[in-house]
């Protein structure tokens, strides 16, 4: 990786930002994603000039141009932090469901008693933390890389398409798509329940290919029919629990779901 | 043609010849559905007894062995200032397909029509079309069949032989050397009178069995007179927009064309991929215009590509009845409903 800054790409120079990875409440398996994959590290952290990465460096700085950031909001310290991190970056990237939705961390903003439920797993430690909030919902977001966790894949390759100047195309097209391109029989057809129809496509069809149904980890797909998909579910047996749970688990579908609910059938 | 007729278990020593140096795709069980019912595949097979010669429609067509759902047209290595491309038509030698029902037979001669016989005939099909070895075989037809209603219930050509099962004995349609070849290896011998009469008695009764159906009768002219019909509102808002019904659909040939990068900058590929015009972006174009942004037009369009635009170009559907596109589709959307809703339509409103 003796290439520099001269670097270029079929003559064309190429441009090699200065990136920087955040977490916040979140297991930090995105983060743990890029670093995994010792295969195509080197070639990783050659396109880009990484200046922030708690996971792998201690060494810190605060001149970067985008921002990766991992993880939900829920704590007031957060929000200031996030607030800077957008201050600083041109381009804010929200990593992972839970940067992007809330993420499985959402499921505690269906508890009633927040104050009771804390209690239960804090105990004599209390923990300053409110409702889980998606970065979105604090700050601007400029990109977003679905998934929990992201796929190494498609990190990677935004990142090269910022540095060879191509543009991000995320699919639009639900899991389906690529379900069928695996070849795969599908789960409804041995009646089990799969959101692969309204989901966003990308992961390659991760869980179906290894015959479990897709939990809508990537979020909505774009134009879906979610009144139909809870139509189907409910008609191929599935209960009201089974198919709120599957669709609450991420927080993708919170936005589209809650007027659809009860008109399905 | 030539006709002959062999003992059913001159099949298996056949397929032991034909795959003692080839390799042969055909019909398996796949695994049991919901209701403990077999779901069929297309697969490489090994053993004669893995092959279903009873086989139903299998959830995925054969189109796949011509028409991957994932193909690179090309592949680029970069140094420096420079690239290199390389084609491959990705088939390395001929393979047999032993199995396919009629309806598959049609649908490849379809495609054949698109892809091998217009003005720019696609090599990555041809290759593989005119390598492959196709036995084809009779089959019953099943409730959601209407290949008759399409003419496409049997198969004139596009095989290299076809077999039909007599009951006791397989009688042979040859259409190619090739076959004729093969089949000098086994015993087979000239059809006598009364394995006529068995055949088509045996056809009869196959026509009796079909009880889906669509009237095609003027179908393209009533399409373009109910381009504004509120049915397709309807069918658009029950459908999920998934793509599932063109990514089964045998005579299906739309795709896109992704280029990636490796993260190395040493390679490149181009990859073409099957679409489904049901999909949100199908007819999105540079800048982000979408032609089709709703549903209904988009599954409209299914329909109008199918049974009015190919009709006008070719004189006849591009659908042969196979069914798998309703069979599949979770919504239940089934071609003969779809289109009887929209001949409906005319007398109602
Ligand atoms: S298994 Fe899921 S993703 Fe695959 S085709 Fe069925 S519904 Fe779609
Ligand atoms: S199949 Fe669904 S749950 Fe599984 S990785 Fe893909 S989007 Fe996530
Ligand atoms: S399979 Fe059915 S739901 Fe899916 S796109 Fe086709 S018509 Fe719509
Ligand atoms: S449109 Fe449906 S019935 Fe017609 S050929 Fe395609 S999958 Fe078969
Ligand atoms: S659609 Fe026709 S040709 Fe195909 S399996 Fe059914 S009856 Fe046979």
């Amino acid at each position: 990786m003796a290439e520099s800054r001269t670097r270029t790409y079929l003559g064309v120079p190429m441009y090699r930002p200065r990136v920087a990875f955040f977490e916040f409440s979140s297991c930090e398996g995105c983060q743990l994603q890029i670093l995994n994959n010792e295969s195509t590290l080197l070639d990783f952290l050659s396109l880009v000039e990484v200046v922030n990465f708690r996971e792998a460096m201690t060494e810190q700085s605060e001149d970067y141009e985008i921002a990766f950031v991992e993880g939900s909001i829920t704590r007031d310290d957060e929000i200031k932090r996030l607030k800077r991190i957008r201050k600083n970056a041109k381009t804010l990237v929200a990593m992972g469901s839970c940067a992007c939705f809330g993420g499985v961390n959402q499921l505690k903003n269906r508890f009633r008693n927040p104050a009771g439920v804390k209690r239960e797993v804090y105990g004599a430690h209390p923990v300053d933390s409110g409702p889980v909030r998606a970065v979105e919902d604090v700050v601007g977001v400029d990109l977003r890389i679905y998934g929990c966790p992201v796929s190494k894949d498609e990190v990677e390759k935004m990142v090269l398409h910022i540095a060879i100047g191509k543009s991000i195309v995320v699919p639009k097209y639900p899991v389906c798509m690529e379900c069928k391109r695996n070849e795969n029989i599908c789960l409804f057809e041995f009646g089990e329940p799969c959101l692969g129809p309204v989901t966003r496509a990308g992961c390659d069809s991760w869980c179906p290919s290894n015959r479990a149904g897709c939990w809508g980890c990537r979020g909505p797909a774009e134009d879906v029919n979610l009144r139909q998909m809870i139509r189907i579910m409910e008609e191929h047996g599935f209960s009201e629990e089974t198919i709120t749970d599957r669709l609450e688990c991420f927080g993708g579908f919170l936005s589209l779901m809650k007027p659809e609910r009860g008109k399905g059938g | 043609m030539i006709f002959r007729v062999f003992e059913k278990e001159e099949l298996r020593q056949l397929f032991d010849i034909l795959s003692d140096h080839n390799r042969v795709v055909g019909p398996v069980e796949a695994g049991r559905d919901r209701n403990g019912r077999p779901v069929y595949a297309f697969s490489d097979v090994r053993e004669f007894n893995d092959i279903r010669l009873n086989h139903t429609v299998t959830k995925l067509p054969a189109k796949r062995y011509f028409l991957p759902f994932k193909e690179d047209l090309a592949t680029f290595t970069i140094e420096k200032d420079n690239w290199h491309k390389s084609i491959a038509y990705n088939i390395e030698r001929p393979f047999v397909l032993f199995g396919l029902h009629p309806c598959d037979i049609n649908a490849l001669n379809k495609l054949d029509k698109v892809l091998l016989h217009s003005v720019y005939p696609m090599p990555y099909y041809a290759a593989k079309r005119k390598n492959m070895f196709i036995i084809g075989l009779d089959c019953v037809p099943q409730p959601y069949c209407f290949c008759r209603s399409m003419g496409a219930d049997t198969a004139l050509h596009g095989f290299d032989m076809f077999i039909t099962d007599l009951g006791s004995r397989y009688f042979v349609e040859i259409l190619t050397d090739t076959a004729y070849n093969f089949l000098r290896h086994i015993r087979t011998e000239e059809p006598g009178e009364e394995d006529h009469i068995l055949y088509m008695k045996v056809v009869a009764e196959r026509n009796e069995k079909f009880t889906a159906h669509v009237d095609t009768t003027d179908l393209a002219k009533i399409l373009d007179m109910e381009f504004q019909s509120d049915v397709w509102k309807y069918w658009g808002d029950r459908c999920l927009a998934c793509g599932t019904c063109a990514n089964v659909c045998p005579t299906c040939y739309c795709y896109g064309v992704e280029e990636t990068v490796e993260i190395n900058l040493k390679g490149a590929r181009k990859t073409k991929m099957l679409y489904s015009c049901n999909v949100i972006d199908f007819a999105e174009v540079a800048g982000g215009h979408n032609f089709r942004p709703e549903r209904h037009t988009r599954l409209k369009y299914r329909y109008y590509h199918k049974h009015r635009g190919f009709v006008e170009a070719f004189e006849e559907s591009l659908c042969v009845g196979c069914g798998r596109c309703g069979e599949s589709c979770l919504a239940d959307i089934t071609v003969p409903e779809v289109i009887a809703s929209v001949r409906g339509s005319g007398g109602n409103e």
